[in-house]
């Protein structure tokens, strides 16, 4: 009974449907899909190419939905009438079919009138490239977009004709700009001739795009190739040396003998192990075992088993030497014809050039942001050591306290920009103050004896240290950014900096500006610099050098809080932290000279720019490049024992 | 007579300020000079130059019979080569005996490794006590130099510098600080050493100057204003109106 | 330290001259042969083998400690860098010994091949075993003498001694002084420790070396007799080099480093080439320092970079100054207190203090405490530990009021409120 009434509602569908039939059968997409209809159901990709040319190809407006619906499986073809159309499934026998010419819907059948068309991933690739001309004109920008990056990830030679066909209508000169050039660099890589190539190629002239270098290296590559008859042509680069840095010696006997030219080497280990093989009664070759426990005795008893013909004979140092002497080897061009390769070698070395070039600007820029942030942290050294002669071994750990400061902040005000605008005075405040007690309580009993001065205060940098450790614990803490500070001005692929570093830096130049207008504008200043040159004539003049003193120090140490802040920001919170910049802050004022900002900031540059360079020369290793400047420093300190700006006469003397 | 320091065309400038303008000055082998002139007018300076302290921009400091040339000589050779200062204010150790004081200074090798063998012997013992006794510490040689009152340090330092045996003595304001029994003692003291060697005595007081009885040269601003007799020197226009004032 | 004062006048023997010397050298005696008739290796066993070496090591500490005080105490300079010194001496000794021992394991291994080994073949072998931490199997030229004993010994000293004359050198000619000496030694110590971190420094980068409790060829020796020859041996170094401290800062030569330290100008105007007697100091000091190093390496069993860090070196500094600078003992004194009041209180066996609403763990405060009591010492008692003996003793130079024994312009202050 059931089954009947299924029978029943099916003939019942057909027969409702069969009216709404009267598809458009005429349409020129329909006309199109049915001329290659054999082609489309026997879905080979062998076959299959001229079908989806002619739909890519055909400029009508419904073949990107053909194509769309094909690569998603959804196009099916009516057994009866050979026509196509698209369906969506109703349920397991059932489609609601629709037709192609103007999407609208034809009506529910069951499927066992329709064939679906299953293309395999192969044919679906090929689909999706012809579909990527239709979405290169997409009204939507987006889609564009994505096409292109779709190109750009993975090009193929159809986006050239794709992209050349597209190119002129593109409206938005933004994709109109990325479509020219990702146009060019195909014709790099497809271009049916070398002077169409070679014209893309001279296009990219001094272009830093990442993608063009990309582009262009694989077509110089080279392999060495090995021939006993010199080698003429244009592929030949040029003729290298066995022994040279190109091709160590070893290599190139390798070459030789995997090209079978030369015997094979034996090496040491397969030498001890033939000579075991051939243990015989204790002896090899009538050489004792225990003789063998030298090199040369080994050689001797190899070349002994040669000549019993037991072992393959070896290869020896002289005649390596005469092997490689009877062939040459040369250097071909692999990746693309000469006249192309050589074309691209010459871009390159041009392109590498303006690379260099902008490599330097980025480091420098790199220098200009550690220096700034040197500077920071030095600042409020050169202050105490420079203005009141006290060396603060402690200073790190006012960072290290600023820092942590930035962090309790951010755990109650969540907001980030408004954290960090209550962290920076709330930084200054408490290192301020800490300051302030700790030249009261302690650096004031130890005036004019440095050395003292230098340990008490490393008493203290050890106990805040350990106090900060067993506070927040050793792990790193998060000092996060507002968001607005994210992300980098990029000028081009290669020199770019981030907002941090540039608020850093503006934060460096507010800091040289403030230190300036205080000590030359204000009365603090003033009395800070009668202080400095002349304590007891500034005390008979009613200066308080006491309190001066006491000022300086705090005013000083809360600097390094707001450093500390900056650091935060740009690097992790850790107790270890103000070490970490320390010494680097004492090398600062160190090679910048003792009692001047102007010092400061040229060591500060001094140091920044160096550790930058000796990174840049051995990226590998920033401990070598830390050891290498210090070794810099030290050798500075030779020529300049009182730092690039030094006082003289008796000034120098106090 | 061959002199036994030259000095001659030399400056020096610090940060653009000309502590000694194009100064000459020559002194022989046994002679009494003072040296006086205003504050400022470079008579440190001139002393950090023989002594070495300073280098000068320009100009020739020639010693001895050689005619050596003391610019290239670090400070502690040309005490070596015979140059005793005494500084204006008493520099004597004070963590060490007056005894230990004075053996640093005798004039022996002044070589690391031969101060490591050092052992005094009679002879160097016989000296330090001879040279107490000279400058009125005998009863203190075992006494810490810090423990001395002002005017002993001063007889200190002046007996080291007799230790040294130098052959031009450099002497900064000897009298400050000194009752007037001290300072005739110093008097004859620096009188009796100008026999046998050079003596420079840079001195602001002039009735000490006067009763060295010796030329007198006068610096202002950094070069020589004029050099004779103290009678000389006193009635100089030029010298009365710097010191007076116009 | 009055007891000083007559020495450069009226000649005695040393020990009349120096009679703690005599003093000390007993009570290091009687503490070596105390320490062997409780240890587990030849007497009682009452003090365990890692307490001996606790204490052989702390010998070894003394010794440097004492180096730090001849450098500093003596001659006025705060070296930051003696543990870098230190360090070497121990990397020299233990290249040695790592060497040696490898090269005992590798032969033993290869003796069951067929072929006996060939000397490229142990070779490689140790390389392998010493470098494979690192990703490295060949050794490093700097290697090249680590199969011998005897240069290895010499390196103990030369290098050291090479090291700080060509720093010292440079420093001491260009008059650097006070803190910029300081930074720079430190900046000395920084960048060795930084080198040495590498990987391709050629000594095991960070792992540094280790094994090195066990004697090459005595390993049938239990560590309980190894430990107590090394405190014999530490003990031996640390009586010569304090001998050889009295001997050096008794005599003329101890007059003049003095004078150096109080008014190096002043000294250069007396005639002495101040830069050879601190070349001097510096380099003997840190020969001492590298002799103490390769005692005490062998003792803890590990040496790595860390070692060398420049907070180590601040440590050296800061026994010197809790136990007295400027005498001999007060440095022996301090470094010995202060260490084993750290091993103490680090190891755990310091007792909780219970504050009701916290409790204060001592492996976390001790650092705390060390710092601070650090602080107290240098603002209220200058004279460290070794001061109460002048109490004791009754001596006292004059009040100075704390100031001062560094050749800063402190000293001069003082003589002007006196006049």
């Amino acid at each position: 009974m059931i089954w009947y009434f299924r029978q029943l509602a099916a003939g019942l569908a057909c027969l409702l449907a069969l009216p709404a039939f009267a598809q458009q059968a005429e349409a020129p997409i329909q006309a199109l899909l049915v001329e290659y209809g054999d082609i489309i159901a026997k879905s080979s990709r062998k076959t299959i190419g001229p079908a989806i040319d002619a739909l890519a190809n055909s400029g009508l407006p419904q073949a990107q939905t053909v194509l769309e619906r094909w690569q998603a499986k959804e196009m099916w073809r009516n057994k009866e009438t050979g026509l196509f159309v698209f369906a969506e499934e109703v349920d397991r026998d059932t489609l609601r079919i629709f037709d192609f010419n103007d999407e609208g819907e034809i009506g529910i059948a069951p499927d066992d009138d329709f064939k679906q068309l299953k293309p395999n991933s192969g044919i679906r690739g090929m689909i999706g490239a012809a579909l990527v001309q239709f979405q290169l004109i997409d009204p939507d920008p987006e889609l564009r977009a994505t096409a292109l990056d779709a190109i750009e990830r993975d090009p193929e030679e159809s986006h050239l004709t794709a992209l050349r066909a597209t190119a002129q209508g593109e409206g938005n000169p933004v994709l109109a700009a990325r479509k020219e050039r990702l146009e060019r660099l195909l014709t790099i890589r497809f271009g049916e001739t070398d002077d169409e190539r070679i014209a893309a190629i001279r296009s990219f002239e001094g272009d830093l795009g990442v993608d063009a270098r990309a582009t262009l290296n694989p077509l110089v590559a080279t392999s060495v190739v090995v021939s006993a008859t010199p080698l003429g042509g244009a592929e030949i680069k040029r003729i290298i040396e066995p022994g040279s840095e190109a091709l160590p010696r070893s290599d190139a006997y390798a070459l030789l003998v995997d090209a079978e030219m030369a015997p094979p080497l034996v090496s040491r280990e397969d030498k001890r192990v033939a000579l075991v093989a051939n243990i015989e009664d204790g002896q090899v070759a009538g050489i004792e075992v225990a003789a063998l426990g030298t090199e040369a005795a080994r050689d001797m008893a190899y070349a002994a088993l040669a000549a019993t013909g037991k072992v393959e004979p070896v290869a020896e140092e002289t005649e390596i030497e005469k092997t490689l002497q009877t062939f040459l080897f040369y250097e071909r061009y692999t990746g693309a014809s000469p006249a192309v390769a050589l074309a691209a070698a010459d871009v390159l070395s041009g392109i590498e050039t303006k690379v260099a070039w902008n490599q330097m600007a980025d480091l420098g820029l790199d220098a200009l942001s550690l220096a700034s942030i040197y500077f920071l942290a030095a600042i409020g050294l050169a202050i105490t050591f420079g203005v009141m002669g006290v060396i603060n071994m402690a200073h790190g750990e006012f960072i290290m306290m600023g820092a942590y400061t930035g962090y309790v902040v951010q755990l109650f005000v969540t907001d980030y920009t408004l954290s960090i605008l209550i962290a920076l005075p709330l930084a200054f405040a408490v290192t301020f103050s800490a300051g302030v007690a700790m030249e009261r309580l302690v650096i004031r009993w130890l005036y004019h004896r440095p050395l003292e001065t230098l340990l008490a205060t490393f008493g203290i940098s050890i106990a805040l240290q350990q106090i900060a450790k067993n506070i927040f614990g050793t792990q790193a803490r998060p000092l996060t950014a507002p968001g607005w500070l994210d992300g980098s001005l990029v000028f081009n692929d290669i020199v770019s900096i981030s907002y941090i570093r540039i608020a850093i830096f503006v934060l460096a130049l507010l800091f040289l500006a403030l230190f300036l207008f205080v000590m030359n504008r204000t009365r603090l200043g003033l009395e800070v610099r009668a202080v400095t040159q002349n304590p007891r004539m500034a005390a008979s003049m009613g200066i308080n050098p006491d309190k001066i003193n006491m000022l300086t120090f705090g005013f000083g140490s809360g600097i390094a809080g707001i450093a500390g802040v900056a650091i935060g920001l740009y690097a992790k919170v850790t107790s270890e932290m103000g070490a970490d910049y320390i010494v680097q802050a004492f090398m600062t004022v160190v090679v910048g000279g003792v009692g001047n900002i102007w010092g400061t900031l040229l060591g500060a540059s001094l140091v920044g720019t160096l550790q930058k360079g000796i990174e840049w020369l051995n990226p590998s290793n920033t401990l070598a490049a830390q050891t290498y400047m210090i070794l810099f420093i030290i050798l500075f300190i030779q020529f300049r024992p009182r730092g690039i700006i030094a006082l003289k006469g008796r000034a120098a003397e106090a | 007579m061959s002199a036994l320091l030259e000095v001659s065309g030399v400056s020096v400038s610090f940060d653009g300020f000309k502590a000694i303008n194009n100064l000459s000055f020559q002194i022989g082998r046994a002679e009494l000079r003072a040296v006086i002139g205003p504050n400022g007018a470079g008579k440190t300076t001139f002393m950090d130059i023989i002594t070495g302290k300073t280098k000068p921009d320009e100009g020739r400091v020639l010693w001895g019979e050689k005619s050596q040339s003391l610019l290239a000589m670090s400070e502690s050779r040309i005490a070596q080569a015979g140059v005793g200062r005494k500084f204006q204010r008493p520099t004597v150790f004070e963590d060490q005996s007056v005894a230990e004081n004075l053996m640093l200074a005798l004039k022996k090798s002044r070589n690391p490794f031969s101060v490591l063998r050092f052992r005094a012997s009679e002879r160097d013992r016989a000296r330090v006590e001879d040279l107490a006794t000279e400058i009125g510490l005998s009863g203190a040689l075992e006494r810490k130099a810090g423990e001395l009152s002002h005017g002993q340090k001063q007889w200190l330092e002046i007996g080291m510098l007799l230790a040294q045996d130098p052959k031009l003595l450099l002497v900064d304001e000897p009298a400050a600080g000194m009752t007037p029994a001290e300072r005739e003692h110093t008097t004859d003291l620096l009188v009796e050493a100008a026999k046998t060697r050079a003596v420079v005595v840079v001195e602001h007081d002039m009735e000490f100057v006067r009763r060295l009885n010796c030329r007198v040269t006068v610096l202002h601003e950094g070069s020589v204003l004029a050099e004779g007799s103290i009678d000389h020197v006193t009635s100089d226009e030029k010298v009365i109106e710097v010191y007076l004032g116009r | 330290m009055s007891e000083l004062s007559a020495g450069a006048f009226r000649r005695k023997p040393l020990v009349v001259q120096y009679p703690s010397l005599l003093i000390f050298l007993g009570l290091l005696a009687l503490f070596t042969l105390g320490v062997t008739v409780l240890s587990e290796g030849f007497g009682i066993g009452v003090i365990s083998t890692s307490f001996v070496k606790t204490l052989g090591k702390t010998l070894c500490l003394c010794l440097v400690a004492l180096a730090m005080d001849l450098v500093w105490g003596y001659c006025g300079i705060l070296s930051l860098g003696h543990m870098a010194f230190f360090g070497i001496g121990g990397y020299a000794i233990g290249m040695w010994l790592m060497y040696a021992r490898t090269e005992l394991i590798v032969i033993e291994s290869l003796a069951g091949q067929a072929l006996p080994p060939t000397a490229q073949e142990i070779s490689d072998g140790i390389a392998t075993q010493i470098f494979g931490v690192v990703g490295a199997s060949e050794f490093p030229p700097i290697w090249a003498f680590a199969h011998s004993l005897p240069l290895q010994l010499a390196a103990v000293v030369l290098v050291p001694a090479l090291l700080a004359l060509v720093f010292g050198w440079l420093a001491f000619r260009s008059r650097v002084t006070g803190v910029y000496l300081s930074i720079l030694t430190q900046a000395m110590t920084l960048a060795l420790s930084l080198y040495l971190f590498q990987n391709d420094s050629g000594l095991r980068g960070n792992n540094g070396l280790s094994g090195l409790q066990n004697l090459p060829g005595l390993g049938d020796v239990p560590q309980s007799v190894v430990s107590v020859w090394f405190l014999w041996a530490s003990a031996l170094a640390l009586g010569l080099g304090y001998l050889a401290c009295v001997a050096i800062v008794s005599g003329k030569f101890g007059s003049v480093i003095r004078a150096i330290r109080d008014d190096e100008a002043r000294v250069r105007f007396l005639g002495y080439p101040v830069e050879a007697y601190k070349l001097f100091i510096f380099t003997f000091t840190a020969i001492l320092a590298g002799i103490a190093g390769a005692l005490y390496y062998p003792q803890a069993g590990i040496v790595n970079p860390a070692e060398i860090a420049p907070i180590a070196s601040i440590y050296l500094a800061v026994w010197v100054a809790i136990g007295g600078r400027g005498r001999l003992y007060g440095a022996v004194i301090g470094a010995a207190f202060v260490s084993l009041l750290s091993t103490w209180f680090t190891g755990g066996q310091a007792p909780d203090v219970n504050l009701g609403f916290a409790t204060i763990q001592w492996v976390d405060w001790w650092t705390v405490l060390l710092g601070l009591s650090f602080v107290a010492v240098t603002l209220f008692a200058p004279k460290g530990i070794g001061g109460l003996f002048d109490l004791i003793a009754a001596k006292r130079s004059p009040d100075r009021h704390g100031a001062d024994l560094g050749p800063d312009p402190g000293a001069l202050r003082e003589k002007e409120a006196n006049e």
